[in-house]
């Protein structure tokens, strides 16, 4: 038995081959765009993942602290650690700002992280090099994505820290890569003015005679400290006890301490549905335009190979082939230039996903999706082709 | 010759489909969830910890001196500024009390005027003495009264009680007259100590409450750093131990001192310790007060106990551990950890030994069903 499509294919391989690869970087590009989708998706997942925390408890009223901004007091925990069910609590504060360092600055969500050692809430959750933080006060574990190396210093407002350890895929949720710092720097980084708002403050309160009384010089150094101080942090993470009923400790939380609490589903809500919302749909939408455009082309380019032998089939028709022998041949040929098209978009998306500056997430889900739908698509698209060539007359084989 | 066309032709097709074959099997196994977990391990070591408490402190001066004035006046002349140095009893400034003068006069002549009353009195008793003499002298003949010489003794007892409190009174008008020109000396305002004007707060021709301060005298010698270190931690800290000191506009070079006083009050808003870390020998030119500082006190050396890098610690299920690689499966190991020092060792106390292998680094997280795969590092570090 000879395969037909076989030989046609061996007969003009070069054009094949260029055809299957042109049409590879097409899927290449659907693909990933499925996973720029899907690392959008994830990068809010990861956040919330990160921070290792079964609730969020923030500001009351507000969406943070990730959608909203959020404050709390500093010793806020203290209360929430002695209620029932719950193992531990941390402080935790998150700015998304330019860190300078030389040569430039990067943005990056730096996160403050309480003194309770690795493996608490909030901390980095592995590490590629380094080490974990281990003074409380002017080390910094930094994402990969930023760039910088383990002996790097950045400079977060007035003060320098030590890059002593490196993660992965500790972002923010619009992609920043996270800087963690301990929770005293990061206090101060997030609340302290500038230099010059300080000085100006200072004045300002000094020319008011009812903080500077001659009569009471205690007053205004007692004022200006309380000015620049700062003791706020924007949520407490909490990790509960293994036989813990999330729903009825974020109950009594809000009840008793009367603050509001997330778990990780409304967070994950919070996150996905509202924060990143509207970016994700528009690359959604984008991902369905090009998905059609990209099984319009399949369909055309099959189309235009069929037609491009169709002297050949009314040739196979004139000696008398069967009709399902040349519809098998022409689905094989698409199938076969789908599967081409499969593997090089697949090696195309992979190879060239870590060039992109934010995360491109390729599920397995999504590619098992996209063969199946290339596989599809290639059938449907040599009924057309098949349709047309079965309508060509024998005749037309030896006409002009 | 078509033959051979058609055998490269069938050897290009097949060089192509096993270069695409190769590529996206290089691509399933290096990407998919069949690829391995790249990881670093690291050896458990027994081993003497070394820890140390980093505490942020400011330089202060052990001892500042606030130059303040006793009375209500108006600064005359300041004769030093911020920067002078100044001996023990150096006079700084004088204030002036409005009516000191005229007091001292008025006083003076209250003195004077005393003394004339005292001589009196003295005079007053002399004669009622020689008076009561006579008297009493004739009372045995009969030439006087007993009536009238009754008289004459309660005319010297008068007297002497007179001269008493005229007496009194002009030690009373002397006292206060000295106490006026303590006063008038006392409005010379004097330094104290031998030692540096750091800040004067008041200028001449203005006016000064009593109690307000004027100008802060300190020793410059006498510089220590007031530290904060935090609660957790601190159990350890002691008077005595050997501390490194680096201020902010010194940073490469690091001082060193020890720790001179720990204090009873902790910051319970900020949940630290305070303590006063003294310089071994004080850094030239000497830093400016209120500047930051850096202190790291090292603590003394822990017993020998197994220790790992603080990056290899992971929480599974609410415990704390870390993933031991066996017949290159990953083992999750529950641990309880000890004390850490500041490069990131921790002790472990129970649930690993020495020589035993954890997953320090791993390119994705672990789980009991990763497939791992061993390198040497996971990122180029430096």
């Amino acid at each position: 038995m000879i395969s037909l499509a076989g030989r046609d294919i061996l007969h003009a391989w070069g054009k094949f081959v260029f055809t299957g690869i042109g049409l590879g970087l097409l899927i290449g590009v659907t693909l990933t765009m499925a996973g720029v989708y899907r690392g959008m998706v994830d990068d809010a997942q990861v956040l919330l993942d990160n921070s290792a925390a079964d609730l969020w408890i923030v500001q009351k009223d507000t969406l943070g602290p990730y959608a909203e901004p959020s404050n709390l007091p500093d010793d806020t925990w203290r209360a929430v650690a002695n209620m029932p069910g719950v193992a531990n609590a941390a402080n935790v504060t998150y700015l998304t700002m330019q860190v300078v360092h030389d040569g430039g600055d990067t943005r990056a969500l730096v996160t403050g992280i309480a003194n309770t050692g690795p493996g608490s809430a909030g901390w980095p959750l592995r590490l590629l090099a380094g080490r974990q933080v281990s003074k409380n006060h002017y080390e910094a574990v930094a994402d990969i994505a930023s760039g910088f190396k383990l002996g790097d210093r950045v400079h977060i407002r007035r003060n320098s820290y030590l890059i002593v350890g490196l993660t992965q895929r500790m972002v923010s949720s619009s992609g920043d890569p996270m800087i963690f710092i301990p929770l005293l720097d990061a206090q101060q980084a997030q609340f302290l003015k500038s230099n010059d708002a300080l000085a100006q403050n200072r004045r300002r309160i000094q020319r008011n005679p009812v903080f500077n009384n001659p009569r009471n010089p205690e007053v205004l150094p007692a004022v200006l400290e309380l000015q620049e101080s700062n003791t706020q942090v924007n949520a407490v993470l909490v990790q509960l006890k293994a036989q813990a009923e999330p729903a009825q400790v974020a109950e009594d939380i809000r009840r008793w301490l009367r603050l509001q609490v997330y778990d990780r589903e409304q967070m994950e809500g919070i996150l996905v549905g509202k924060l990143i919302a509207t970016s994700a749909r528009q690359i959604l939408m984008f991902l369905v335009i090009l998905a059609v455009v990209s099984a319009a082309i399949v369909a055309f380019i099959i189309y235009t190979l069929t037609m491009g032998k169709i002297r050949e089939i009314a040739v196979l028709k004139l000696i008398g082939t069967h009709n399902k022998t040349i519809v098998a041949m022409i689905i094989q040929q698409a199938l076969a230039l789908g599967v081409i098209g499969f593997i090089v978009g697949k090696i195309a998306a992979t190879v060239w996903a870590p060039f992109f500056p934010k995360y491109v997430l390729l599920t397995t889900q999504d590619t098992i999706s996209g063969l199946i739908a290339v596989l599809s698509m290639c059938v449907l698209a040599s009924f057309v082709a098949i349709y047309a060539a079965l309508r060509v007359n024998p005749a037309d084989a030896v006409g002009g | 010759m078509s033959d051979f066309f058609k055998q490269k032709k069938l050897l290009a097709v097949f060089a192509t489909i096993a270069l695409l074959a190769t590529a996206f099997i290089w691509v399933v196994l290096s990407s998919g969830p069949l690829a391995k977990i790249k990881i670093v391990v690291t050896e458990v070591q027994e081993r003497q910890l070394e820890p140390a408490l980093f505490g942020i402190g400011t330089v202060e001066a052990r001892h500042t001196y606030r130059i303040a004035s006793n009375t209500l006046g108006r600064v005359v002349n300041l004769n030093v500024d911020v920067g002078a140095r100044v001996d023990a009893g150096e006079i700084l400034g004088m204030i002036d009390v409005v009516d000191l003068d005229e007091k001292i006069n008025a006083q003076a002549a209250l003195v004077e005027s005393n003394k004339a009353r005292l001589s009196e009195a003295q005079a007053r008793l002399d004669y009622t003495g020689k008076q009561a003499a006579r008297y009493r002298k004739l009372l045995p003949s009969r030439s006087v009264s007993e009536e009238i010489d009754a008289a004459k003794q309660h005319e010297w007892t008068l007297a002497r009680n007179q001269a008493r409190s005229a007496n009194s009174e002009l030690l009373r008008a002397q006292a206060e007259l000295l106490a006026l020109h303590a006063l008038r000396n006392d409005s010379y305002l004097r330094a104290p100590v031998s030692g540096l004007i750091i800040a004067r707060h008041i200028d001449p021709g203005a006016t000064v409450l009593a109690g307000q301060t004027l100008f802060e005298l300190i020793d410059p010698e006498q510089l220590w750093i007031d530290v904060r270190f935090d609660q957790a931690g601190s159990k350890h800290l002691a008077q005595q131990q050997p501390a490194q000191i680096i201020l902010r506009s010194q940073e490469l070079q690091p001082h060193t001192g020890h720790v001179a006083r720990l204090e009873w009050l902790a910051d319970a808003v900020t949940e630290e310790r305070r303590a006063k870390v003294l310089f071994t020998q004080q850094p030239q030119p000497a830093p400016s007060i209120g500047e930051l500082a850096e202190v790291t006190v090292q603590l003394p050396l822990l017993a020998s106990t197994p220790v790992i890098n603080n990056a290899a610690i992971m929480r599974q299920n609410s415990q704390l551990g870390v993933w031991l690689i066996d017949q290159q499966q990953p083992v999750f190991q529950p641990i309880t950890l000890g004390r850490s020092d500041l490069k990131g060792n921790v002790q472990v106390l129970s649930g690993l030994s020495a020589g035993q292998q954890v997953v320090l680094y791993s390119s994705k997280a672990l789980t009991a069903n990763s497939r791992v795969q061993q390198v040497e590092q996971l990122v180029d570090t430096p």
